[in-house]
């Protein structure tokens, strides 16, 4: 498959901070990555320098083939891009708004026309295409910067944050938007909220101060954590010490977290590096008859890999 | 040149976006009538001319010229919009030409307002129509050049009163550098030729050549002159300023 965008060695020094020190990334053709890290981490920095906003201290970075600078308009051509909180003119219209997009790309006439009425439709803004943006709600305002990122269907689309201070509703939208568009594209998008990744996601990669710190499919990432193999299981609390007792004793538990729901204790049993417990676990239950009213398999946290390899702490 | 004028249409409707656009004008024409009519005694004077129009012009435009370009870049910077006006594939060089140009014409159709008071001279008595339209021109032309100044000023802030007060204070300097107070002090402490220098810098002595009715070349290659050099700084402020974040 076709590497469309790629950050190579990207570095970026402000005085003596280092809030890019050394990152490498490569995004393929149908490929969303998912761009995490804490606040500060850098993904901004790194997302303004894919851009060709901000000159790298160090290193290049890559789009179709061209290296992206200030200078370069063409490999910005290439590129759909929303910046960190989609800044907008507000005393603009929607419709205003995109033809001036269009035109910046060069798109004019019946072409602009049908390319603004496709953005527009793709992230539905068509009934309020005459209204000042300023006077537009915030998942508007997000669409409208959605829109003017796809209008021109670039190669690669960076999206900074796309789905910050948006209603669970608003961000189902824009996730699914986004998921539309990634056949045919090269998508990279920063988010602290991880739930995004694993519904979005083909890849992600973690960064922490500057540097990336995981980066995997998110399944492999969360196969990283200590959750990976545990057994959840609700059980009435009065059976819930003899139960974690007897779990102990198991071979291949690291240990048990409990949690009281009311009249229930929620029990996570952890699993020891590459152990099976489920089955173990499950005669254990069969075996003294007691009641569980739920029993899952963990396939891991990504939160908690997070929290590890940014942190250095497990959860 | 078509991404300029891209640039050029968006910035130049956005002045009429706001109702602010037709109170700066209203407040145009009014200071341009109280200061004519008024301060310059345009009646009194009773004499075909417009010389008590433009005579308070480079001290109208000191004000007015920086308050047209203080929103330029400071209000991009602020509202964040200025990373998305430098990512579009549109080069700086025209989207600075492109909003200069956007306030320039602003300027000039505040400017193309007082015609009117042309019309009334050439209806009151027989005026020197020649003198008039140089007049007109070299006003515009100083307008630009405050203008430049305004627009690079307003690069170095996202407040826009800053960059006001910042516009004013320069073009304050480049404007009084020609006064007779300020030359005669200089007189006293520079050797006579560097006296000249500054005398030439300033905006008066060139627009004074203009009003008289003489299209000098070197007035106008002067004013043509600030005016890219300050558009040349406001490349150099703004390319620092998107370092800068
Ligand atoms: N223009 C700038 N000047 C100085 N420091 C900056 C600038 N932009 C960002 N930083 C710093 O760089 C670090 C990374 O910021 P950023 O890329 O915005 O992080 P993120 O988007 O991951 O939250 C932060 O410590 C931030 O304060
Ligand atoms: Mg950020």
């Amino acid at each position: 498959m076709d590497v469309l965008l790629e950050a190579r060695d990207l570095k970026k020094h402000f005085g003596p901070l280092r809030a890019v020190d050394g990152i490498s990334l490569s995004v393929k053709k149908g490929e969303v990555l998912g761009f995490l890290g804490p606040n500060g981490a850098g993904k901004t920095t790194t997302m303004k320098m894919l851009t060709g906003f901000l000159a790298p201290s160090a290193g290049s970075a890559i789009v179709c083939g061209e290296t992206v600078t200030a200078g370069n308009a063409a490999a910005r051509r290439r590129i759909g891009y929303l910046p960190e909180g989609a800044p907008l003119y507000g005393d603009m219209t929607p419709a205003g708004f995109l033809a001036f997009i269009a035109a910046a790309h060069g798109i004019e006439g019946a072409v602009a026309e049908k390319a603004v009425r496709d953005a527009a439709g793709a992230v539905q803004l068509e009934k309020v295409m005459e209204q000042r943006i300023e006077t537009l709600s915030k998942g508007f305002k997000r669409r409208v910067g959605l829109a003017a990122a796809i209008l021109h269907s670039p190669d690669v689309l960076i999206l900074d944050e796309p789905t910050d201070g948006l209603d669970p509703n608003q961000k189902h939208e824009v996730r699914r938007l986004i998921g539309a568009m990634s056949a045919e594209r090269a998508i990279i998008i920063s988010t602290h909220i991880l739930e995004e990744v694993e519904a979005l996601c083909s890849r992600a990669v973690i960064i922490n101060a500057g540097r990336i710190v995981a980066d995997g499919t998110p399944s492999a990432l969360k196969a990283r954590s200590i959750y990976v193999g545990a057994v959840t299981m609700l059980v009435p609390s009065a059976d819930a010490d003899a139960i974690v007792n007897a779990a102990k004793a198991l071979d291949g538990v690291a240990g048990v977290e409990a949690a009281g729901e009311g009249d229930r204790t929620r029990l996570t049993i952890l699993a020891k590096p590459a152990a099976q417990i489920a089955d173990p676990v499950g005669d254990l239950v069969a075996k003294h008859g007691w009641h569980v009213s739920q029993f899952s398999v963990d396939g891991g946290r990504l939160d908690d890999v997070f929290r590890s390899v940014t942190t250095g702490k497990a959860a | 040149m078509k991404d300029m004028m891209t640039i050029f249409r968006r910035e130049f409707a956005s002045y009429f976006a706001t109702p602010l656009a037709y109170v700066f004008l209203v407040i145009f024409l009014v200071m341009q009538g109280l200061f004519t009519f008024y301060v310059g005694q345009f009646y009194e004077r009773e004499q075909a001319d417009l010389v008590s129009f433009f005579a308070y012009h480079p001290w109208l435009y000191l004000f007015l010229v920086p308050a047209i370009g203080m929103r330029l870049w400071a209000e991009e910077r602020k509202s964040g919009t200025l990373e998305l006006l430098l990512t579009l594939p549109v080069n700086t060089s025209a989207v600075i030409a492109g909003k200069y140009l956007a306030a320039f014409a602003f300027t000039g159709l505040a400017l193309a307002m007082t015609l009117p008071i042309w019309i009334t001279v050439n209806w009151l008595g027989d005026p020197d129509n020649g003198v008039i339209v140089t007049g007109y021109l070299g006003s515009l032309l100083m307008a630009g050049a405050y203008l430049a100044i305004a627009a690079a000023m307003s690069a170095l802030t996202k407040n826009q009163v800053v960059a006001f007060i910042l516009a004013v204070s320069v073009c304050f300097l480049f404007m009084v550098s020609g006064l007779p107070m300020v030359l005669d002090t200089a007189g006293g402490i520079l050797p006579g030729p560097l006296v000249g220098v500054v005398a030439n810098l300033s905006f008066l002595a060139h627009f004074e050549n203009l009003q008289k009715g003489v299209v000098g070349l070197s007035d106008v290659v002067y004013f043509l002159t600030v005016i890219a050099l300050w558009l040349g700084i406001n490349r150099v402020i703004v390319e620092s300023k998107r370092e800068a974040g």
